[in-house]
């Protein structure tokens, strides 16, 4: 068994990148993210790598573009506010069918809003985050051993299927250490002959490019990428479900969302309350199976969330609208206590017949 | 039986989509002839704009990228870090991708003295959207965006994008060419081919800046607008070398 070391959650995705093979990252400071540029500019020239801090995030994710483009493993992270800012470069990778990582360790909204935990960014995550039909493969870590483990997966994943991988984290992620082992399983990378690496005179040129003037041609790239989306959402959904079986009362949280979600479920089990949680780790895709199964007995669903709900309209969608799905959430920075989550169990579980 | 003029292999032999008496074209054909003469045709990639100029990617036969509007510069930076010894990376931008919504990009690419090379087409106008005012338009500029003129109590005043450059201590090679008569292109295609050795010998950001012709939007003919180049645009644009610190530093030894 491989040694534990306790680290900052952000600080844990900083270093699974580099055991990924990531050599390029650029940043933008922003709290509370802010470590994996410090623990990258500190590492990334001992190891031969580029650390470069960019002169907005804007210039960060076109460099991004630029490394992709080469075909190697690239990231930056950021912030909610930030993360707005990349939208354009997010929608440019997505059309011109680039791998790369982006962190997202959010923060409260709208506008500059604060630097407490928020899970507010959800809509602009699962929904592509900039403009033009995409999605991006979107996990949501919740513990700093998912950070590494994930943020390793998420550079498999976009290489794999040619479209950015987003770590949506939240500042308490980023921010909060716990022990992890960073004995992780890293597969080879993909060989991507498609790169802009020169054509060393032996092949055609390659072209990367977004740019598409045909309408007929432009719908059929659109077709071809979600017909890949598809595989993605029957290969690739991943979840975590908590005493789901018996469940009357099934909670979706992610996140740290989950965590506390998790401490309710026991209390109300001790209540006497069949309470269960289904945890999504890939937001996008949603794992829409579990919920659709779990709709099949449960009276009733909560959605946990660190905003004003947006998760909650996937898993109305999920459930086919078969139970009740209510809300419980807190905003602006705020997260909600296993009693309020656990008060929420109770009147939901009162007003059942 | 001896070829003794062809196109250089660095240009797809295919029709290009700019308008008559454009000199989109003559500037591409001396980017191409540089390539192949420094013959790093098999390791250069270039980096098309937003703008007219977009579709370059299907006329250089080098490795290219289309960028979003503005951001060549940053791109790059990306693409040259991903492996600096064996990537040329040159940028291609118009003015208002470079000058207006793709500053920020250039100036600091250019204070990083990022080991690239950037051609800046600067004919005062957006030619693909039709002929809006550009950050480049000259004062009293008639275009669809400043109908009566560029009154600079509204719009301000252009941006000399070499002399401005030239204020930072980063860059190595600042110069400003026009492709309006045989002796211009001949002293463009010498600055084009130092922007792209600088990159070969490490030096760092080059960028030429050329004065060009936009017929179309400017609403003359192609002749018109070449003498126009010399009448209105040169006197606010003058040609010259604005930085060139190895030759700078020579002179100081």
């Amino acid at each position: 068994m491989s040694d534990k070391i306790l680290m900052k959650g952000n600080e844990a995705i900083a270093e699974a990148a580099i055991i990924a093979g990531c050599r390029h990252y650029f940043g933008y400071p922003i709290t509370p993210q802010t470590e994996i540029a410090a623990y990258m500019a500190k590492k990334m020239p001992k190891i031969g790598g580029t650390f470069l801090q960019a002169e907005s995030e804007i210039a960060a994710i076109n460099m991004v573009y630029g490394v992709a483009s080469a075909g190697k493993r690239v990231m930056t992270s950021s912030s909610s506010p930030g993360v707005s800012l990349k939208g354009e470069g997010l929608s440019y990778l997505a059309g011109s069918d680039l791998p790369s990582l982006i962190v997202n360790v959010q923060r409260g909204g709208p506008g500059l809003g604060g630097i407490q935990p928020s899970q507010s960014d959800y809509f602009q995550s699962t929904r592509g985050g900039g403009h033009g039909d995409y999605h991006m493969i979107v996990l949501a870590p919740a513990s700093v051993q998912e950070m590494a483990e994930l943020t390793v997966k998420g550079f498999e994943l976009a290489d794999t299927y040619r479209m950015t991988s987003m770590i949506l984290a939240d500042g308490t992620m980023g921010q909060m250490m716990e022990p992890v082992n960073l004995d992780l399983d890293v597969k080879p990378a993909h060989e991507k002959p498609w790169a802009t690496t020169g054509t060393q005179m032996a092949r055609e040129h390659n072209i990367v490019n977004s740019l598409s003037l045909v309408p007929e041609e432009l719908e059929e790239l659109n077709f071809k990428r979600y017909d890949r989306y598809k595989v993605i959402e029957e290969n690739e959904t991943m979840f975590e479900e908590y005493k789901v079986e018996d469940a009357d009362i099934v909670l979706a949280a992610f996140g740290i969302a989950a965590r506390v979600s998790k401490n309710a479920v026991d209390e109300a089990r001790k209540m006497g309350i069949k309470a269960g949680l289904i945890r999504p780790i890939t937001l996008w895709p949603f794992p829409k199976a579990p919920f659709k199964a779990a709709a099949e007995h449960a009276k009733a669903f909560i959605s946990v969330e660190l905003n004003m709900g947006q998760m909650i309209e996937d898993v109305i969608l999920a459930t086919e609208s078969k139970c009740p799905v209510t809300l419980c959430n807190r905003a602006g920075g705020m997260i909600p206590d296993p009693k309020q989550v656990l008060n929420s169990i109770i009147e939901v579980n009162g007003g059942m017949k | 039986m001896a070829v003794v003029f062809d196109k250089p292999h660095a240009l797809i032999d295919v029709p290009l989509h700019y308008c008559p008496g454009c000199t989109h074209g003559i500037v591409h054909r001396l980017v191409a002839e540089v390539i192949d003469e420094l013959g790093i045709e098999g390791k250069t990639i270039g980096i098309a704009p937003v703008g007219c100029s977009v579709m370059a990617y299907n006329y250089f036969n080098c490795d290219m990228i289309e960028a979003a509007h503005g951001r060549a510069p940053a791109v790059a930076t990306g693409v040259k870090r991903a492996d600096p010894e064996n990537h040329i990376v040159f940028t291609y931008q118009g003015d208002g991708d470079l000058a207006s919504i793709g500053m920020a990009e250039t100036v600091h690419a250019a204070a990083r003295n990022e080991n690239i090379t950037v051609i800046f087409i600067n004919n005062a106008i957006y030619g693909m959207t039709g002929g809006q005012m550009a950050p480049t338009s000259l004062v009293g500029q008639v275009t669809q965006t400043s109908p009566y003129g560029r009154d600079p109590k509204a719009c301000g005043y252009p941006i000399k994008v070499c002399e401005m450059l030239s204020e930072l201590v980063g860059p190595e090679y600042l110069e400003r060419v026009t492709v309006n008569n045989v002796k211009n292109i001949r002293a463009a295609k010498k600055a084009i081919k130092k922007a792209f050795q600088n990159q070969i010998d490490g030096k760092g950001f080059s960028l030429v800046e050329v004065v060009s012709s936009c017929p179309t939007n400017w609403g003359m003919t192609p002749k018109q607008a070449l003498d126009w180049i010399d009448s209105d645009m040169l006197p606010y644009y003058p040609l010259g070398v604005y930085k060139d610190r190895s030759a700078e530093q020579k002179e100081a030894e």
